[in-house]
């Protein structure tokens, strides 16, 4: 179980083979990458700015994680998040699960990111060519995902 | 820290909360008789004009008390830091 909230890239080959390293219990890996689109309500793009609450973030992240093993038998859990000025075509959000067999992982790397795009403190900016700025409004879609997630 | 003076709380900021307030965080101190988040909303939103705008939707406006996700009728007793910010767009 990790949790990063980061500046840099990150390498989705290089963080699946640590997280997987030595591990023979391990039979399904699931990756999620999340990226900055080049268009928004088609209008295109120059940059998207991730602001976030240091110190909430991280232990929100660690929060819906530790939610998610509590849920699924996993062996190994890694989250990443991008923060400050991205473009579009860069990644965002890494999203790792591994478990023995393969429907945990796809369920809780599904559960992670539908849970943290509603509880983790991220709010995006974006910044069209001519320099204008536009705060990312919520999707009631992405709530409407994370509360097909709750338990009755 | 509850004195007669009131309760000396960190408020942050984020996002078009942030820029509509003009600052991202500051050190207030709130009058005894606020006990809710909504309670601090209110009294928040009568500090000036930019708070009046920031606050204006104040329905769409989520908190957290020391960085816990909290609903507008949380208890704001021992609260160290409240932070108001719009719903989250991460991921």
């Amino acid at each position: 179980m990790a949790v990063r909230v980061q500046h840099e890239d990150f390498d989705v080959g290089a963080e699946m083979a640590r997280l997987t390293a030595g591990r023979t219990d391990i039979g399904a890996v699931v990756t999620f990458t999340g990226r900055v689109r080049g268009e928004a309500k088609g209008q295109p793009i120059a940059s998207m700015m991730l602001e976030h609450y240091p110190g909430m973030t991280e232990q929100e992240l660690a929060r819906v994680e530790a939610e998610a093993w509590k849920r699924w038998r996993l062996q190994a859990s890694l989250i990443i998040h991008r923060i400050g000025e991205l473009k579009p075509g860069d990644n965002i959000v890494l999203v790792i699960t591994a478990s023995a067999h393969r429907q945990a992982a796809f369920e809780a790397a599904e559960f992670l990111m539908d849970y943290l795009k509603t509880r983790a403190p991220f709010w995006k900016k974006e910044t069209a060519p001519d320099g204008t700025g536009h705060w990312v409004d919520a999707r009631e879609s992405d709530e409407a995902a994370a509360k097909r997630w709750e338990v009755a | 820290m509850t004195g007669s003076n009131g309760t000396t709380v960190k408020l942050l900021y984020f996002a078009w909360v942030r820029e509509k307030v003009g600052r991202a965080e500051e050190v207030v101190e709130l009058p005894n008789h606020l006990e809710t988040v909504a309670d601090v909303i209110s009294w928040v939103k009568s500090r000036g004009p930019e708070y009046a705008s920031a606050f204006e939707r104040s329905e769409v406006i989520r908190a957290a008390i020391d960085q816990r996700h909290v609903q507008p009728s949380a208890s704001i007793r021992g609260a160290r830091e409240i932070a108001f910010f719009p719903p989250v767009t991460g991921g």
